[in-house]
């Protein structure tokens, strides 16, 4: 039987990438962020997990306007990142679980859902930042991903409410899912932040805390706000907390925060990187 | 009952200094997103730098969004309908990063930018071990 050993939720700023390929990971600057992951690979590394479900948003590889899913799910035996304009290309591939993925699409449509489905897909920064954060010495990668894209970009966007519910259900999908993997579930993205418009340069510290306080032990706590408000509460990029929102879904059972870090700033970013553990197991 | 864009207009939500990037702003600025969606490719990122005119015509960019690239008006562009992860890659040519951008957007020095986020600085770690 699959288990899910835990949750990985972190900010995935391209600028981390950037830092990262120019080894910037002790510089004073970075540091803060960086030292966040220290825990987390020392955790990884005991738990050795098979597969990540990485609920991410993607900003315009793999998806344009001409055909912007709400939310969408990859079916590819492998994904790769490519250039996004700035230059940075990850060369590591991402190996994929197609059949897993398959498993979590049925589960997800027999439960209402629509998604999109992706047997070819590139992934952006928000699955290669997180991905290079968490294991940043392999010589290849090697826990298979399942990416699910949610729309964070053109509103309409997804409830807050319909995020969780799509996380819970691929909870739902990874308890009944009859493979021996361990399976991390990862939510990236935020906290707050603006990039455009008259105030670019937002934060929120004190909703960013009510966030981090809440989306382990009371993810319900959330779903108080609807999208635009949180928007208004976190910044226009900031509602990337919809994937972590999802992510937190889809663990089921009991959850134990390990290790939380945030800070600010990382570019125009209030950083934060978040471990749980999810380790009680649930019968389907 | 059907509405109509005016009708959408009135119950769009007031987000001070801030434009949620909806269907009305998705029409909008569709040709001059496709264009920064092409820089995704650097060859593509190339041909606009050797001739800004012919490509952002190649994409049938309006007259409005023509001008705001021209201006590197960074405002004009959102107003003609860019949306910012778009824009970010027409940035990088120009060599302006988002935080450049944020300067620009809101009228400060790049480094009073910076000092406005670093003066909320903050870090925060708990562990359960």
């Amino acid at each position: 039987m699959s288990k899910i050993v835990g949750g990985i939720f972190t900010s995935h700023v391209p600028g981390i990438g950037g830092a990262i390929a120019k080894g910037l990971q002790q510089d004073p600057y970075w540091k803060p962020f960086f030292d966040g992951f220290l825990p987390i690979h020392d955790w990884l590394a005991r738990e050795k997990p098979d597969v990540a479900v990485v609920f991410y948003n993607d900003h315009g590889l793999n998806f344009f306007l001409d055909k912007m899913p709400t939310f969408a799910i990859g079916a590819a035996s492998e994904y790769r990142h490519e250039d996004e304009g700035w230059g940075i290309a990850f060369d590591k591939p991402y190996p994929g679980a197609p059949e897993l993925s398959w498993h979590i699409i049925e589960t997800v449509v027999a439960n209402e859902f629509d998604p999109v489905t992706c047997q070819a897909m590139l992934v952006d920064h928000a699955v290669a930042v997180p991905y290079e954060l968490c294991w940043p010495d392999a010589p290849e990668f090697t826990t298979k991903l399942v990416p699910i894209a949610i729309n964070t970009v053109q509103h309409p966007l997804p409830s807050p409410k319909r995020c969780l519910e799509l996380g819970r259900t691929v909870g739902h999908a990874l308890a009944s899912w009859q493979g021996p993997e361990k399976i991390v579930v990862m939510g990236t993205g935020g906290l707050s932040h603006q990039l455009e418009g008259k105030r670019a340069g937002f934060l929120n510290k004190e909703f960013d805390h009510f966030c981090m306080d809440n989306i382990g032990p009371n993810p319900e706590a959330l779903l108080k706000y609807d999208s635009l408000d949180i928007v208004e509460l976190a910044g226009s990029q900031g509602v990337e907390i919809l994937n972590w929102l999802a992510a937190r879904g889809a663990m089921q059972g009991k959850v134990v925060e390990l290790e939380a870090n945030y800070h600010v700033p990382i570019s125009n970013t209030a950083a934060a990187t978040m471990l749980f553990e999810n380790r009680e197991k649930v019968t389907a | 009952m059907n509405a109509s864009p005016g009708a959408m207009d009135a119950a769009k939500r007031q987000i001070d200094g801030t434009d949620p990037f909806d269907g009305e702003l998705a029409m909008r600025g569709y040709a001059l997103n496709a264009m920064c969606f092409s820089f995704n490719e650097a060859e593509n990122r190339e041909a606009f730098a050797q001739d800004e005119e012919g490509y952002m015509t190649r994409f049938g960019l309006t007259l409005e969004q023509k001008e705001a690239v021209r201006n590197r008006d960074v405002l004009g562009m959102l107003n003609a309908g860019g949306n910012v992860y778009y824009l970010a890659k027409l940035a990088g040519i120009f060599g302006l990063n988002v935080q450049d951008l944020g300067a620009l957007q809101t009228g400060v020095s790049l480094d009073e930018f910076k000092a406005n986020l670093l003066a909320q600085g903050e870090t925060m770690r708990r562990s359960a071990a």
